[in-house]
């Protein structure tokens, strides 16, 4: 089935089998690995994609499912793929991560939180992120990141 | 995943109009695609409901909420009309999974599919709502049958979910630490005519409790039903835990739901 989708921006068509997951097109067609498989079951969000601006695991979602709708994986955050997106400067500063695997889908999830819950405290921050998991259990450096990038996003909004 | 057809109607009777031995509707597929992966359901066709309008969508009808089948789990927390009159279901429901499950899964297609630890049910049944197909209304009383199986036929498509508005409710569930399912989830809700009391997660499949329900009509309060208990030769054992536990475990979690729905 043939399947349009804007990735990051751009308009994409491809025809792929119906039983073709959504990650998988993202990492093996398109070759945009930054999107991880972490459990493939649903539980560790190191899958997490925005689809039309929310967050989404893309290990449980078909690839026609995409179809019509806009996606964004952690390569599109980046404004002309060179600045980091105030997210994921915030996980930089804020040494958010430890050994990376959890940290694309950790952004992912961030950047829906901050949109939809921008004045979210700590509290609320770990309960948002209850569907992503960091083996390494690096969270409170998460959490500050998250904090941290909400506030960026929300000042870089306000100017 | 094995190979299948894949269709995307644009209505209700073109989605119906597809259904024959061995397909399945597609709703958010938050519980749908992990059995296939593991080829526990290994349908010949999905036939995906997302074209499909007028299936999303939570409206006021008459004194009832009615929440169409395809609303998702995250767009039922965040309405206010929902906030207003079922706070309940709106504790329910931002338990379900995580927050992106919660993006994706919907409220027809948890109660479609009946897994016995699932939340919705017990809200479901607990309120006594009315679920509504292409091509009649069954009573939650008579929806769900066993684990996994439901009064739906084949090919029959749930459409929406009508519930009516209690004077008072309450949900509280037990979660396993591992799953995040609930082992035991109550659902208490206070109408004029009476009470209703639902538990998922710790039998076979949601059930009601007319032995909380009755004292409870006389005396709305946790210390009603502090001596009734329910028998554990009808609940689950299992790694989570055993029946005497789980059976345990639904006195507590009624008393707190009560608890809860007092306020």
């Amino acid at each position: 089935m043939k399947i349009s989708v804007t990735l990051n921006g751009v308009a994409v068509q491809e025809d792929v089998e119906p039983h073709l997951l959504a990650v998988a097109w993202i990492r093996e067609r398109r070759r945009l690995t930054g999107t991880h498989i972490g459990c493939d079951t649903t539980q560790c969000g190191a899958c997490t994609i925005l689809l039309d601006g929310v967050s989404v695991k893309s290990c449980t979602l078909l690839a026609v499912s995409l179809d019509g709708h806009a996606v964004t994986t952690i390569e599109g955050l980046a404004a002309n793929g060179q600045d980091l997106h105030p997210m994921q400067a915030a996980f930089k500063e804020n040494h958010g991560l430890q050994c990376g695997f959890c940290t694309p889908g950790m952004i992912m999830r961030a950047v829906d939180i901050a949109i939809h819950r921008p004045e979210a405290d700590e509290a609320e921050i770990r309960r948002e992120l209850e569907g992503n998991i960091c083996r390494c259990t690096g969270y409170r450096n998460i959490v500050a990141a998250v904090f941290a990038g909400a506030q960026a996003m929300r000042a870089a909004r306000d100017k | 995943m094995k190979p299948f057809d894949y269709f995307r109607p644009g209505s209700v009777s073109g989605a119906v109009a597809l259904a024959r031995e061995q397909t399945c509707f597609l709703a958010g597929g938050m519980s749908l695609l992990p059995m296939m992966k593991h080829n526990l359901a290994v349908p010949v066709a999905l036939i995906d409901l997302s074209a499909v309008p007028d299936l999303n969508g939570i409206r006021k009808t008459g004194d009832a909420i009615e929440i169409g089948a395809m609303t998702t789990h995250a767009a039922v927390a965040s309405s206010v009309l929902v906030r207003e009159t079922l706070p309940a279901l709106v504790a329910l429901v931002v338990g379900i999974g995580d927050p992106a499950v919660r993006n994706r899964g919907t409220i027809g297609g948890s109660l479609a599919n009946n897994d016995p630890a699932a939340d919705y049910p017990a809200g479901v049944l607990g309120l006594g709502a009315t679920i509504v197909t292409d091509r009649r209304e069954i009573a939650a009383d008579d929806f769900f049958v066993a684990s996994f199986t439901t009064a739906l036929e084949p090919g029959e498509l749930i459409t929406a979910v009508r519930f009516p508005v209690p004077l008072a409710a309450g949900y509280v569930r037990f979660r396993s630490a591992a799953s995040r399912f609930p082992l035991a989830g109550v659902f208490v809700a206070r109408f004029t005519g009476g009470v209703r009391v639902a538990v998922t997660g710790a039998a076979p499949s949601v059930f009601r409790v007319p032995g909380f329900e009755a004292p409870l009509a006389k005396d709305f309060s946790p210390g009603a039903i502090e001596a009734v208990s329910v028998d554990p030769a009808r609940m689950l054992s299992d790694i989570n835990g055993g029946a005497a536990y789980r059976a345990h475990l639904v006195g507590v979690m009624a008393r707190r739901a009560v608890a809860e729905a007092m306020g």
